[in-house]
């Protein structure tokens, strides 16, 4: 079992001929993936790597291949856009990449999405993968293996670095989802703390904050209340400075507000086991698994 | 990126705003020239890109020309928070009745543009949300339909009783907003908006702060941008693709990816050490961005000690054991150099470094301890 894509999951790629998009596909595919159509407007009626065919419209493409989900790999400027005829084509799932979408496009875009109950995940994000069935995006596959452990996190090479330690350890993973590093995302930590919960083969989960805003803070409140499961989580940028963006641009101290300590205090005080560095989760995880 | 006062109220005029008509100088001369021209008494404001320059001694008020030659002359080269001031704005003084703060901003949990009025302008707005909440109105906008007029005027009312103040508040509102969207803002603020005795409204300050992600696309706000304002190597490491921010410690770091450099500066400090800067050198590998980075944290004279942590997923890890080598090859390295590197081709880059005499951990946690150590070793003290 897993959250949100599983071995079932047929996935769109818009972009699939740009640099980024064609080489992450390639590895999506190897991974094994059910990749059935790409997007590149211009370029439709040609074939991605003889195998995959290429439209000129996500609509048309998701009429003729019945992919479930997309994923998007399109410049800044086009991202949103890109995200929105996501949204309008049928798909339940839209996965974006791309760094650097201005954040009043994202104002227009979670409406646009909400509106049509299509889950977005990102922008600015490493996607998702559920290990040994399927992954969106761009997580190395090898890190990976399949287990009882449910990994979310803001982050890219920090999930890498932390899952990469969980495998190392023997601990596999359900599903480990990137939910991205900007102010305005489509999927918040509630929403995969939420499916993770559900999900019957998840037996505890790894959560990854940084600093900026209060998603880790609710987050918290809402393991505290709804759920069964253990959590363990960290929270990156204890030492960055007041009011600089951290790289991400969600990851920003402002005023007195977002700060590391906050959350850390909130995730104490509702029974969150605290990684106080990245390779304490191994053990805190390991605490949490049930006995076998 | 942050915009100027003066930069801020020339987009607010744009958008109907009645702001002062200040004028932007230099030098003292140019001050008392300024002000002799305004007539009355003017204002003096340091144009620099912190909060609290009032406190600081970088805002004015001055009843004649000679007077603001003075002042002009004290507050040019004065240092507030880091930054040096080189241009200062003089505004005609207006008469005030009242002042109020409008301010909107992207809330991040509604995800959408939210402003906040309060009757108690002029001050911090922090201050007033931590110590009287209930002065602050808060209401967010369906970017879809944007400010409706209704709306506007609920805002104005909540300012002012009289109805013709909330009509004037409620245009400059809606002339915020218009100026908020159109800029690509992430926060736009009028603090404060005043009354005048003649019953007119008016912005005596602004501020604006322009979305990053805005700036790809739009070439007439990078234009605004004010590089003598910022710390050399950020612009540096920024014209490189570099994210560079400096902090005051001795523990250089060389990271890929934003979150895992966060956790390396925390982790420098978790084993009794301070980074010396936040340093991320992306997702791609290319060797060249590798050299720009070494070349940027050799620069800073406290740096005594760098540790690179390369977590190699779409990185590969060859790519950056080449650039640290064409680094060191054409600019030797003066202090201690920790390598942590682990992920794709990993086998080829440990050989990479060996075969140039270098060495390098997987483990992230060794390296930082080691790191740490090093540079407290080199600047003469030992790691907590």
């Amino acid at each position: 079992m897993s959250v949100f894509i599983d071995q079932d999951t047929k996935l769109v790629v818009q972009g699939i001929t740009g640099r980024d998009g064609s080489f992450h596909t390639k590895q999506m595919m190897q991974y094994g993936t059910q990749v059935v159509a790409g997007v590149t407007p211009g370029k439709g009626g040609q074939s991605f790597e003889d195998t995959v065919p290429i439209f000129n419209t996500v609509s048309e493409a998701v009429q003729a291949s019945g992919a479930n989900t997309a994923v998007i790999y399109v410049p800044p400027p086009y991202a949103a856009d890109a995200i929105m005829e996501a949204a309008a084509s049928g798909v339940s799932l839209v996965v974006c990449i791309t760094e650097g979408v201005p954040v009043l496009d994202m104002t227009r875009v979670y409406a646009f999405v909400k509106e049509r109950g299509v889950r977005l995940l990102g922008p600015n994000c490493p996607g998702l993968i559920s290990p040994g069935q399927s992954k969106v995006g761009i997580i190395p596959g090898r890190i990976c293996t399949p287990g009882p452990v449910g990994v979310v996190s803001r982050s890219g090479t920090l999930t890498y670095e932390v899952v990469y330690q969980l495998t190392s350890a023997g601990i596999g993973q359900t599903s480990c989802v990137g939910i991205g590093g900007d102010p305005i995302n489509g999927t918040n930590f509630i929403d995969c703390l939420e499916a993770f919960e559900r999900d019957p083969a998840t037996k505890a989960i790894a959560m990854m904050g940084e600093i900026g805003g209060t998603d880790e803070q609710e987050a918290a409140e809402y393991v505290r209340d709804k759920m069964k499961k253990p959590v363990v989580g960290f929270i990156a940028g204890q030492t960055a400075p007041p009011g600089r963006r951290m790289g991400h641009a969600g990851a920003i101290i402002s005023g007195s507000a977002g700060t590391a300590a906050e959350k850390i205090e909130s995730f104490e005080q509702c029974g969150i086991g605290v990684a106080k560095r990245p390779m304490d989760f191994v053990e805190l995880i390991k605490a949490r698994l049930p006995k076998t | 990126m942050n915009l100027h006062e003066y930069q801020a109220k020339d987009i607010l005029r744009r958008f109907g705003v009645t702001t002062p008509q200040g004028e932007v100088v230099t030098t003292p001369e140019a001050a008392r020239e300024a002000a002799t021209k305004f007539g009355g008494p003017v204002m003096v404001k340091a144009q620099v890109h912190v909060g609290g320059r009032g406190k600081a001694g970088g805002v004015k008020f001055c009843t004649t020309a000679d007077e603001a030659y003075e002042k002009a002359s004290n507050i040019l080269g004065m240092s507030i928070k880091g930054l040096t001031v080189t241009k200062v704005l003089i505004a005609p003084a207006a008469d005030i009745v009242s002042e109020a703060y409008v301010g909107i901003i992207v809330d991040r949990a509604r995800k959408k543009p939210v402003f906040m009025v309060s009757a108690a302008g002029g001050i911090d707005i922090e201050e007033v949300a931590a110590t009287t909440p209930e002065k602050i109105r808060y209401h967010a906008v369906d970017v879809r339909y944007g400010l409706m007029p209704f709306e506007a005027l609920e805002l104005g009312f909540f300012l002012y009783q009289d109805a013709k103040l909330a009509r004037a508040a409620a245009k400059v509102m809606q002339q915020l907003y218009a100026a908020f969207m159109a800029t690509g803002c992430s926060l736009a603020e009028i603090n404060p908006l005043v009354v005048t005795p003649a019953g007119d409204v008016v912005a005596l300050d602004g501020k604006m702060v322009v979305d990053d992600n805005e700036l790809e696309r739009r070439a007439d706000l990078e234009a605004l941008r004010d590089v003598e304002s910022e710390n050399p190597a950020e612009v540096d490491a920024r014209n490189h693709n570099l994210t560079f921010i400096k902090l005051d410690g001795n523990v250089g770091c060389i990271v890929n990816g934003a979150g895992l450099a966060m956790a390396t500066m925390d982790l420098v400090k978790y084993y009794g050490g301070e980074p010396a800067n936040f340093l991320d050198i992306g997702g791609s590998s290319n060797p060249e961005k590798v050299v720009n980075a070494l070349r940027l944290i050799t620069a800073d004279p406290n740096v005594k000690a760098i540790l690179f942590n390369i977590f190699g997923g779409i990185t590969r890890t060859d790519d950056v054991a080449n650039g640290i080598v064409t680094a060191i090859k054409s600019n030797p390295l003066k202090v201690p150099l920790i390598i942590r590197l682990t992920g794709t081709n990993e086998e080829i880059a440990m050989q990479i470094l060996k075969q140039n005499g270098l060495s390098a951990s997987s483990d992230m946690d060794e390296a930082v301890k080691e790191a740490v150590r090093l540079a407290a070793a080199a600047s003469g003290g030992t790691a907590a």
